[in-house]
């Protein structure tokens, strides 16, 4: 048992390191000047090959994880999060298959690795599962969405290469701004990752009383409290003094736990930002600009439309149809617009959208990547703000 | 009706924009798809007839007309995205956690969210998902579904089917995908039929033209996922209707029987135990995880059940026989099936109050001599009971589910979940009465630090009553009235549903998916080969997918003179 969970946690950082180094070889690639051929081609294949490596340690975790719990490891928010940066690896490694472009693994294997990264965050012990997740129905409706979501964020992938290759970085525009926006807050995610790693690290931690409902509750901050609960009071003595509390209106439970977490993820990436545009003294976009100079922003426009095409199929069959299923089968209605459902349907309806907006002419190219980059937002919405604040009967955390 | 004959011969409907045989621009006609602005011709309905962008005079031709827009339709999609998306700003009304402070809609928005969840209430919001407005706009996608798509197919399927490989010079070289060779042999042209043939493409020839076809069939699949679409959307109409759907809800105790609600009295169940079984503390696998939540967590709970079908009475008033059919254990994930009707396992109580003693003692008395004892029936409590010693006892209030709050005291629900009383005690004899307070059981058993929502209390009923309080108000009282034993029930929570429209979902859903893998996984390609003096003309078109036609156009012009197609769409 403790042997199996050494494996899987040793796989799963395995995996992590040789993402990290793939996308390395990765950026060797984007050169592709006429002479350097061969070399490009060499360095491709050999980050290709240490992805897949990468994925398959990454299957080995789930498998070794699966044997020690019993039960599929998709059951709370480390393991589900975890097991979409492995969806997005492997729809990556499919899409590489048909096009070939190299430049794709740049960007699609960091941000496999800030999900993973993102995910260990959350409590990592192996939890019961409560009598309602005990359904096979579920781990395929689990495991289908992700691997729809995964496919998806390739669009999400192609879309932001398209735009940081086309965006005319020469003049301050609402385009430059929005792109950079999008760029800040990948930022403030591993802003988010950074300090909860780093107080994760030291076991920080300051308690709370506060009331709610009519209860007494404790919150349990792992971050130094700059925002206190409403009317909390401070248990742990050596903390640092909260700099003030949270509004009235802001009393769920935890309330002022998750808003101090947002203060710290914007301040830390904030900060990051910041390091990174002094050193390149532009935008982001604009520094990463020119490593792009050899993307076909056509090509690029129809790996974007593709994997939207491949992925929507998978999406609706995992997140609505198997959902339907499972929900039937545990509460006897396949449709109850719980939050989480409401919000896989709103996913379902933009992509919809998206796919008949490319119907008519105008919507190629630079309106399509901007989509792209929305439908991600959707699907991240979906998988963070409902998971932990509007919270329904698939809250994990 | 005008028709219009092409120069090919071929006569074409009213409207047409490419003519349907030779693809040649009909010049009247090419505003309706913009060609007359671009080089390339759009291509997406094969330049054919449709009604929408034929007719416009009478009000059905603007109605049709407005519902067969793609992008109307794709305005109605973002609204109902949006409204969606609003709903979950807050719970919906179903959602009110049993905890809230009132599950009183109009109280519990306000007090919970402030302004903004008295704006989402009184907006309706809270029930919004079956507001007409939500439903209408709903209705309106599938109106704007059927519209659209018999105002394409038709006309799509007809212009498909009536092509012929001889195409008008002018088709050819406004595609997308398009080059000239001056010089070509026969025997490449042999080759490359070989080649496209190898890749499965259908060959049609005339006079030396060619056209190669595959994948014609992936042109329906929108059509088909429409068709889908609709079989759901009616589906849930006919949800509404109690013949198809029904959802009742039942408690039924340990050992009762009760009649199944919403069967007209034919089912029956009984609830022979009821189960519920936790994960263990020391769980290797997940004791750091159980620690960490600090309570008991439920790994299962199940109604072991008997159903019984009650037979035709034949005297009226005669006590009805049951005869058993299944005998069953229902859990989550696991519900019984019979006649038609589904019982699914949905909550339970494991300690509902059925009985509760009280004994009688004088205030602050050493030796604890009881003076009375009367027992309170918790789901028939009478207002007065008389003792054999004299004793008189009044109930003045009964609060079965106590709670206190700032608002004072008052009882959460109706059932038995934690009875409190105010007794008014009458002494042998006498006029004069007192009061005391008595009840909250589960105040104290919380306060011992045991949820009461895994862990049974029924073994500690005789000693769990003594840690209640009993107040006495006045501080004046002569007596003093304590928890003696207390009994308890336990009871399960289960839904009973019959839902006929299930089948229809399901054939929608399944179709839905026939017809987006059908029109998402397969692609339309299409390859022309059109001879001009020595040479050839070469196109392509494809509804999706460039990348893959190119590539199967590179194999097939693989070692030949014959120039790789250009992509007009960059120039
Ligand atoms: C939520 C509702 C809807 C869904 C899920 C849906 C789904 C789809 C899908 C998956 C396609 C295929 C797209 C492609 O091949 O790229 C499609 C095509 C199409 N849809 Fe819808 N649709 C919906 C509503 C509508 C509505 C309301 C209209 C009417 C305006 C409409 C009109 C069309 C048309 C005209 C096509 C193209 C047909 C063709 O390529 O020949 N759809 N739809």
């Amino acid at each position: 048992m403790e042997s199996l969970l050494n494996t899987s946690s040793t796989m799963l950082f395995t995996a992590f390191i040789l993402y990290l180094v793939a996308t390395f070889i990765f950026s060797f690639t984007i050169k592709d000047k006429n002479k350097e051929r061969k070399r490009t081609e060499f360095a491709g294949k050999l980050a290709i090959t240490l992805t897949i490596i990468g994925f398959l340690s990454q299957l080995i975790y789930f498998i070794t994880r699966w044997m020690a719990s019993g039960h599929a490891p998709v059951s709370n928010m480390f393991e589900f999060v975890t097991f979409l940066g492995m969806c997005l690896v492997l729809a990556f490694i499919i899409i590489y298959f048909i096009y070939k472009l190299n430049v794709l693994g740049l960007f699609a294997l960091p941000i496999a690795m800030i999900f993973i990264a993102y995910a260990s965050i959350f409590p990592t012990e192996i939890a019961p599962l409560v009598p309602s997740l005990k359904s096979h129905w579920l781990y395929i409706h689990v495991t289908t969405v992700a691997l729809g979501s995964g496919i998806l964020f390739i669009s999400f992938v192609a879309g932001l290469i398209y735009l940081i290759h086309g965006i005319d970085q020469s003049v301050r525009s609402a385009r430059t701004i929005s792109l950079e926006i999008v760029l800040y807050i990948i930022f403030l995610i591993i802003g988010f990752i950074v300090i909860s790693s780093v107080f994760g690290a030291m076991h920080y931690n300051a308690s709370f009383e506060y009331q709610s409902n009519g209860k007494t509750l404790q919150s349990e901050y792992h971050l130094p409290p700059i925002a206190a609960p409403h009317d909390g009071k401070l248990l742990t003595e050596d903390a640092m003094k909260p700099w003030f509390e949270v509004p009235t209106w802001m009393h769920g439970a935890d309330a002022g736990k998750k808003f101090n977490t947002v203060i710290w993820s914007f301040l830390t990436g904030t900060v990051l930002y910041a390091l990174v545009r002094l050193l390149c003294r532009k935008r982001i976009g604009a520094a990463i600009q020119p490593l792009l100079k050899n993307v076909k922003p056509d090509l690029v426009d129809e790996i974007n439309y593709r994997s939207v095409a491949i992925g929507f199929p998978v999406f609706t069959l995992g997140g609505l149809i198997f959902a339907s299923i499972w929900a039937q089968e545990a509460w006897g209605r396949f449709w109850g617009w719980d939050p989480k459902e409401v919000w896989a349907l709103v996913t379902w309806f933009f992509y919809a959208a998206y796919l008949h907006l490319r119907l008519s002419r105008g919507w190629h190219g630079e309106k399509s990547a901007w989509l792209a980059v929305a439908g991600f937002g959707i699907i991240l919405f979906n998988l963070i703000v409902v998971n932990l604040v509007l919270a329904g009967l698939h809250s994990y955390a | 009706m005008n028709h219009i004959k092409c120069e090919c011969g071929h006569v074409n409907p009213e409207g047409t924009v490419l003519c349907e045989a030779c693809g040649k621009p009909i010049a009247e006609n090419q505003h309706i798809d913009g060609n007359d602005k671009k080089k390339l011709l759009n291509m997406r309905y094969e330049g054919s007839a449709r009604r929408s962008t034929t007719y416009n005079k009478t009000i059905i031709d603007k109605i049709w007309n407005f519902f067969s827009s793609v992008k109307v339709g794709v305005w109605l999609i973002v609204l109902a995205l949006i409204a969606s998306g609003i709903g979950t700003i807050f719970p919906q009304e179903q959602y009110i956690p049993s905890d809230a402070i009132s599950r009183d809609p109009q109280i519990f928005y306000p007090e919970t969210y402030g302004i903004f969840g008295k704006i989402f209430y009184q907006l309706g919001f809270h029930n919004l998902y079956s507001s007409w407005w939500y439903l209408i706009l709903i209705a309106l996608i599938g109106v704007s579904l059927v519209v659209c798509s018999l105002d394409r197919f038709v006309p799509l399927y007809k212009a498909l089917k009536r092509q012929k490989p001889k195409r008008h010079e002018t088709f050819i070289n406004r595609q997308r995908f398009y080059s000239e060779t001056d010089h070509v042999s026969s025997e490449d042209l042999n080759t490359v039929k070989e080649r496209l043939l190898q890749q499965r493409y259908k060959i049609t020839e005339e006079d030396g033209h060619i056209v190669a076809e595959k994948g014609r069939f992936s042109r329906w699949g929108p059509y088909v996922n429409h068709i889908g679409l609709i079989i759901i959307l009616i589906a849930a109409l006919l949800r509404i209707t109690p013949f198809m759907y029904l959802n009742e809800y039942l408690w039924v105790r340990e050992g009762e029987v009760k009649v199944v609600p919403g069967t007209d009295g034919e089912y029956y169940i009984e609830n022979k135990e009821f189960v519920l079984d936790t994960y263990a503390e020391d769980d290797e696998r997940f004791k750091d995880a159980i620690a960490k939540q600090g309570r008991v967590i439920p790994s299962n709970f199940q109604t072991n059940a008997i159903i019984y079908q009650a037979e035709d009475q034949e005297v009226i008033g005669a006590e009805t026989k049951l005869n058993k059919i299944t005998d069953d254990e229902i859990s989550m994930n696991h519900p019984v099936k019979f006649g038609g009707y589904t019982l699914y396992q949905q909550g339970y109580q494991l300690n509902e109050f059925s009985k509760m003693t009280f004994k009688i003692y004088e205030m602050n008395d050493p030796d604890a001599d009881v003076l009375g004892e009367f027992t309170v029936d918790l789901f028939n409590p009478k207002t007065e009971y008389k003792l054999d010693n004299g004793f008189k006892v009044e109930v003045t209030e009964y609060y079965p589910d106590y709670i206190i709050t700032e608002d004072g005291i008052s009882s959460k629900t109706k059932d038995s979940n934690n009875p409190a009383f105010v007794f008014k005690l009458f002494p042998p004899n006498s006029e004069e009465s007192e009061i005391s307070f008595v009840g909250n059981v589960l105040g104290a058993v919380e306060g011992l630090g045991i949820d009461p929502t895994v862990v049974e209390l029924q073994p500690m009923g005789n000693v769990i009553g003594s840690f209640a309080p009993s107040v006495d108000p006045t501080g004046e009282n002569n007596y003093r009235i304590l928890i003696d034993s207390i009994d308890f029930d336990r009871k399960s929570g289960l839904s009973v549903k019959r839902d006929r429209t299930l089948p229809l979902f399901i054939i929608g859903a399944l179709i839905f998916m026939i017809g987006v893998v059908q029109g998402m996984y397969w692609q339309h390609r299409r390859i022309w080969i059109h001879p001009k003096k020595q040479g050839i003309l070469l196109a392509g078109h494809t509804n999706k997918n460039w990348f893959g036609l190119k590539k199967d156009i590179e194999k097939a012009i693989e070692n030949t003179p014959i120039q790789m197609v250009k992509d007009q769409n960059n120039e």
